[in-house]
């Protein structure tokens, strides 16, 4: 039996490392960063300020740049966002 | 962008000051919203071309040990609040008026402000692209 192919998961997201990067510095280069990206393609960012969980769901919403996951491992948030 | 725009009125020309002007401007810029600055009296003197990376005093709440602090964020890699404005202009709608009172009153003209600084207009021309956005006053 042959499984259907995931739907588009693992399409490769550009990423930027903010880790270190006080805050507002993670998300202006989120924004600068994502302006590279053609609609539709994620970018994954990296960081360490402790505002970044509200700072990101809050610039998702405002800009209308989709936050499609969010995890966090030993310190280090990731954010997946889809350009709009 | 329909968004109303941010206002801030600069008149401190601390370093702690202006870093927090410089951060609450990025931060709006990211969000896509446009943002005026407006720059008065030792504000507008820390934007002096030849000076304005010269540290300036901070504001007198921040004492030896707010000094320490403020010192040990930079050495930890915390950059200049006027790096911090010039990404803002970068990403977004950021436009930095001098103050034509402050201007006199500081015996300026625009060549010797950093280029950071867009013009010179009055409090009137402030108010009127300020439109219905906050205005406020650092």
């Amino acid at each position: 039996m042959s499984l259907p192919a995931p739907a588009a998961t693992t399409v490769e997201a550009t990423r930027l490392d903010a880790r270190g990067l006080k805050c507002p510095m993670p998300i202006v280069r989120t924004a600068q960063q994502i302006k590279t990206l053609a609609s539709g393609e994620l970018l994954e960012v990296l960081a360490t300020d402790p505002g970044a969980v509200a700072d990101f769901a809050a610039w998702s919403r405002s800009t209308g740049n989709e936050l499609v996951r969010q995890s966090i491992d030993d310190g280090v948030y990731t954010f997946v966002l889809r350009r709009k | 962008m329909s968004e109303e725009p941010v206002n801030l009125v600069l008149f401190s020309g601390t370093d702690d000051r202006l870093t927090a002007a410089a951060v609450l401007a990025a931060g709006a810029s990211a969000l896509g919203r446009p943002v005026h600055v407006f720059l008065q009296y030792w504000a507008l003197d820390a934007f002096r071309a030849d000076r304005i990376t010269s540290p300036h005093p901070l504001a007198p709440e921040a004492g030896a040990e707010g000094a320490s602090a403020v010192a040990s964020l930079r050495e930890a890699g915390q950059q200049h609040w006027s790096e911090t404005l010039r990404q803002a202009k970068e990403i977004g709608e950021v436009d930095v008026q001098a103050c034509s009172l402050s201007m006199d009153l500081l015996d300026l003209e625009q060549s010797d402000l950093d280029p950071l600084v867009d013009g010179v207009e009055g409090v009137a021309a402030f108010y009127v692209n300020a439109g219905n956005g906050q205005v406020i006053f650092i």
